[in-house]
């Protein structure tokens, strides 16, 4: 079975999802995460649905799951680069998302995370807070 | 069918000259006559070419089978008139009124002709009312058909063009919407916008309604859907253009729209993207 490879990058954790997601993938994937947030103790977890052109209700809550998850583990979510057909998709269905951050792309998320998270150690150096 | 009327395509064949006669001087004799939307001799020439094919077309088989596919051509023709006449501006009574005029003509042709043989001149009547009665509703089918093509065009171009997306700064674009709301547009709409979000990477969209002439409970579905939508890629969107009578609607229908960013013109909502964007607008002061 495949596996999305979560990378880590500092106080976060970043997820690209290539391949078509389908309902064990994601289930897997909502798994393997929530273990690796806790084990590297993340603050942040970015991920970046741009290759996605299709998604159903159970992707939508997938996501939706993860990031609540995460919420509890203490580590934000922010999910980019979400097509406009499949953002589309979502509000039809119903599923606003809610408590999950967005982001138009990878950069402009990891902007997002670095406001909203506040590092133990560095300093945040620009303490802009636009998307507050 | 032969023995009644076997030669009156022949006949009618044999006096075109003086059925496209009749028929002209009927036209041109009566009151509802355009001049202003077609000139006589276009008139003669339209009228020519359609007693010509019909004449053509017609054989003592074919004139009691309204149906027959011999009459294709006739159709036609009929056809490229109406339509032509409906892009003109005849009204579909004037249009009709046109075929039925040479129903007169026919008839009357027929009546010199049949005068001796009552008999077959009624068969024969019958005949030709039937066929160019036919012909008339034929005729108002496609002018009807003329007609929606023009409303259907016209339908595309107002979608096509009511739904322009500005971009009004870095980063910030507009999306004034004009007339009203519905499913079909909102999908339009949401899809313009989504699609402009991600070609210039902008983070927050203006949504201006001061041209949506009412807003009901469904309208504010469809506008809460697409700035849901909007949320959902990342970026954020504002409301504005909200005039004081759609403010009180709003609030007795009771709809909630606590969670959008809502101004009351599109100068504040843009003050407002400034702000969110930290920008500074300032007057330059001009050193003497």
């Amino acid at each position: 079975m495949d596996k999305i490879p979560i990378l880590r990058m500092g106080h976060f954790l970043l997820v690209t999802i290539q391949t078509d997601l389908y309902d064990r993938l994601a289930m897997s994937l909502e798994a393997d995460l929530v273990q690796m947030v806790s084990k590297t103790n993340a603050k942040g977890v970015l991920i970046d649905i741009s290759a996605q052109s299709i998604v159903d209700s159970f992707m939508g809550r997938i996501i939706g799951n993860i990031a609540s998850m995460c919420k509890i583990l203490d580590a934000e979510t922010v999910v980019v680069g979400m097509q406009p057909a499949v953002a589309i998709t979502l509000i039809e269905l119903g599923l606003e998302l809610k408590g999950v951050h967005t982001a138009l792309n990878v950069e402009k998320g990891m902007e997002l995370l670095q406001t909203k998270i506040i590092l133990p150690t560095e300093d945040t150096s620009d303490d802009d807070d636009y998307s507050a | 069918m032969s023995n009644q009327s076997p030669d009156l395509a022949k006949t009618l064949r044999k006096k075109r000259n003086d059925i496209l006669e009749l028929w002209m001087k009927n036209q041109l004799a009566d009151v509802s006559l355009r001049e202003d939307l077609l000139t006589n001799e276009e008139l003669r020439a339209q009228s020519e070419e359609l007693l010509d094919v019909l004449l053509q077309n017609l054989n003592e088989r074919n004139i009691a089978e309204v149906e027959s596919a011999d009459f294709e051509p006739v159709v036609e023709v009929l056809s490229g008139i109406s339509i032509s006449r409906a892009k003109q501006g005849f009204t579909p009574r004037e249009t009709g009124l046109y075929i039925f005029s040479l129903k007169d003509a026919l008839l009357t042709v027929v009546q010199q002709e049949l005068k001796d043989d009552p008999a077959q001149l009624v068969t024969a009547v019958l005949t030709i009312s039937k066929l160019v009665d036919s012909f008339g509703v034929t005729t108002f089918e496609t002018f009807i058909k003329g007609r929606e093509e023009v409303i259907l065009r016209q339908t595309d171009e107002i979608t096509e063009i009511s739904t322009p997306v500005i971009q009004l700064w870095d980063n910030i674009l507009a999306l004034p919407i004009i007339g009203t709301l519905d499913s079909s547009r909102t999908q339009v709409v949401m899809e313009n916008l989504l699609q402009q979000i991600v070609d210039t990477g902008s983070s927050i969209a203006i949504l201006d309604i001061s041209g949506v002439p009412a807003v009901d409970s469904l309208v504010a579905q469809h506008l809460i859907k697409t700035v849901s939508a909007t949320r959902l890629m990342g970026a954020e969107c504002i409301i504005s253009g909200i005039r004081p009578e759609i403010a009180q609607t709003v609030v007795h229908l009771g709809i909630d729209l606590s969670n959008i960013v809502t101004k009351a013109s599109l100068a504040s909502a843009l003050r407002y993207a400034f702000g969110m964007l930290q920008l500074d607008v300032k007057k330059t002061i001009r050193e003497k």
